[in-house]
């Protein structure tokens, strides 16, 4: 049997935990699901790709790093691209979700997040048209690391940044100030008001954070596939399910069932065929709903 | 003149059939409460289950049952009725928003077997030949555009009382009890899962019959027809119309198609070929800054009537 679905699918599935972190976020502090997350990741790859591309129209082609496909100017641009994702989640909060928040229908904001989602993504469509777009078009070759796996040098770069973004991710949460009022605020809303929490700056923290780490995502998908409008739709069922299956709320949990999501994807196309792999994610959600839907490290609602 | 006519006959034939899912989707989420994201699949799944089971043999998929139309409009109420009551079922019992996400991923997982299910509902290419009532009238356009036109209106006249009924019935008492204040519904004894399921599968049911009868009225159907943005269109008719209200949610269907269609015909009069593509997603992005718009500034809809509080 071949093992390479196995590291195609930590890959995949270290891209979606990434994205689900973001996910798990808004629900268990904002208490709503975003439909417009995977839209912030498209968001994130084209800002990006348009970053790049002044950068290179100011200093023409630069040397990519060791074998990578990509140089500085990548890094720089997913560096400014960030802050921008960042900064659109504040905005798109700002005038669409506060004000709908304070009416206090949590079901209503869902539903404003999925016309957001439309807008965004047809945005898109129309500003850079459908056509699939590639931060470099170099050929890269995958290297064998041993029982029959290959991997290319960016898929190894792109697991090593997921990891480096989700150890901060948990340090922060777990160690930093804001971090631990954003928890507090998760858990009990009305008593993190009483101890003075600043409920505003938890909100902005958290779109930021979500917005920057969708963006990452978006931008990982762009380097490893490519960027497309619908890429954000395609990994939004995904990234539900690991937020569902991680428990709504832990970040180390949605990291975890991003990786048991991005497998089981990966063990359907090679058990199943390839064209059935986004019926993974639902198979798992629907379980898990079922089952436990608590999820692996999730507290039952009272 | 009788070009004319025949496209007016045409449009309110499409308009209404719009009008039938925005009225189940008026029954999951006026009545009741719930929020349905995947409302392209269900419609699907009536479309597709009134189609196999009414065309003629066809080599490369299961078929050749050969129903009678009406047959095959039940079936698609029941199959997708059921589909519906399914996921009802499995998320009900938790947070709304597990619904909407699980809605969502029927959406997605209907679109992967209209695609890849090939033996089944003939994939990309999708289902041709579905039998078209009153076909022997096909030779005069005008005629047959407006025997349609009868079909589809006596078909969302039915589900408009029907629905009508069941909303003034005890039944919609505690659907609207639940959705106004489950604590004291539920104290007086009724079970909010159960009532809650019913209705989702009753809105389904009347989205899938809506997928069938569109289906008749083509005469064909692939997945493409089934994309998001169907779901997207009869969340923006409803917003519109004002949710909870029938009467409000066909009118509001009729306005927002008209401004599509207008839109669609004006932007493909004026913009040059190769931007096509770009001002139909334009489109989209105007109808999503309207629903953002609407639920900020006017939450019940323009032909609801105001609902009491």
């Amino acid at each position: 049997m071949n093992l390479q679905f196995i590291a195609d699918g930590l890959i995949s599935g270290s891209l979606i935990g990434l994205g689900a972190i973001g996910v798990t976020l808004t629900y268990s502090i904002l208490r709503f699901s975003n439909f417009a997350h995977g839209d912030l990741m498209a968001w994130g790859a084209y800002a990006a790709l348009t970053v790049l591309g002044a950068i290179s129209a100011l200093l023409g082609t630069v040397a990519p790093i060791g074998m990578l496909s990509f140089g500085w100017p990548l890094v720089v641009a997913a560096l400014v691209a960030m802050a921008l994702v960042g900064g659109m989640a504040l905005l798109l909060d700002w005038v669409l979700f506060a004000r709908l928040r304070a009416k206090g229908q949590s079901i209503i904001v869902v539903m404003a997040s999925f016309g957001a989602s439309m807008a965004l993504r047809s945005l898109l469509e129309f500003s850079f048209t459908s056509k699939p777009e590639y931060f470099s078009r170099a050929i890269q070759m995958a290297l064998p690391v041993g029982f029959g796996i290959r991997v290319t040098p960016d898929q190894v770069a792109m697991l090593l940044v997921t990891l480096v973004l989700v150890t901060s991710m948990h340090l922060f949460m777990s160690r930093s100030q804001t971090g631990r009022e954003m928890r507090a605020y998760s858990q009990n809303p009305a008593l993190a008001r009483v101890v003075g929490i600043d409920v505003a700056r938890i909100v902005r923290a958290t779109w930021l954070i979500g917005g920057a780490l969708a963006c990452a995502a978006g931008i990982m998908v762009g380097v490893l596939v490519q960027i497309r409008p619908l890429m954000g739709l395609d990994m939004l069922l995904p990234m539900f399910a690991a937020a569902i299956l991680g428990g709504i709320g832990s970040i180390p949990g949605a990291v975890l069932a991003g990786l048991i999501i991005g497998l089981s994807e990966a063990a359907a196309v090679q058990l199943i065929g390839a064209e059935w792999r986004a019926g993974a994610a639902f198979v798992i959600l629907m379980a898990v709903l079922l089952i436990r839907p608590a999820g692996l490290f999730g507290v039952s609602e009272r | 003149m009788i070009d004319l006519l025949g496209y007016a006959a045409f449009f309110l034939s499409t308009a209404l059939i719009l009008g039938i899912i925005t009225l189940g989707l008026n029954l999951q989420w006026g009545l009741t409460g719930l929020f349905n994201v995947g409302i392209a699949g269900f419609v699907a799944i009536g479309a597709y289950t009134s189609a196999i089971l009414t065309t003629p043999e066809a080599a490369d998929r299961v078929g050749g049952f050969g129903w009678p139309i009406l047959a095959g409009w039940v079936a698609a109420m029941a199959i997708t009725g059921l589909a519906a009551g399914l996921t009802g079922f499995a998320t009900l019992r938790l947070k709304s928003d597990y619904l909407a996400i699980t809605t969502f991923g029927v959406a997605v997982v209907v679109q992967l077997v209209t695609l890849n299910a090939q033996g089944l509902t003939g994939g990309p290419f999708g289902v041709a030949f579905i039998p078209r009532p009153f076909a022997s009238l096909a030779e005069t356009p005008v005629a047959f555009n407006f025997a349609n036109l009868a079909v589809v209106a006596a078909v969302t006249l039915v589900v408009y009382l029907a629905l009508e009924h069941l909303s003034r019935s005890p039944w919609g008492r505690v659907l609207r009890a639940l959705r106004e204040d489950e604590r004291a519904a539920i104290s007086l004894g009724k079970s909010a899962k159960s009532y809650r399921i019913q209705a989702f599968a009753i809105g389904g049911a009347v989205m899938g019959l809506a997928g069938a009868v569109q289906a008749h009225f083509i005469g064909f159907i692939a997945p493409n027809n089934y994309l998001p943005t169907l779901t997207f269109q009869i969340w923006a008719m409803l917003m519109v119309g004002g949710a909870g209200s029938n009467r409000g949610a066909l009118l509001g269907t009729i306005v927002v198609w008209a401004i599509w269609v207008g839109a669609g015909a004006f932007s493909s009069a004026l913009a040059p070929t190769d931007w096509q593509a770009r001002t139909a997603a334009l489109q989209i992005v105007a109808i999503g800054v309207m629903l953002c718009v609407i639920l900020l500034v006017r939450p019940n809809g323009f032909f609801g009537g105001r609902r009491r509080k």
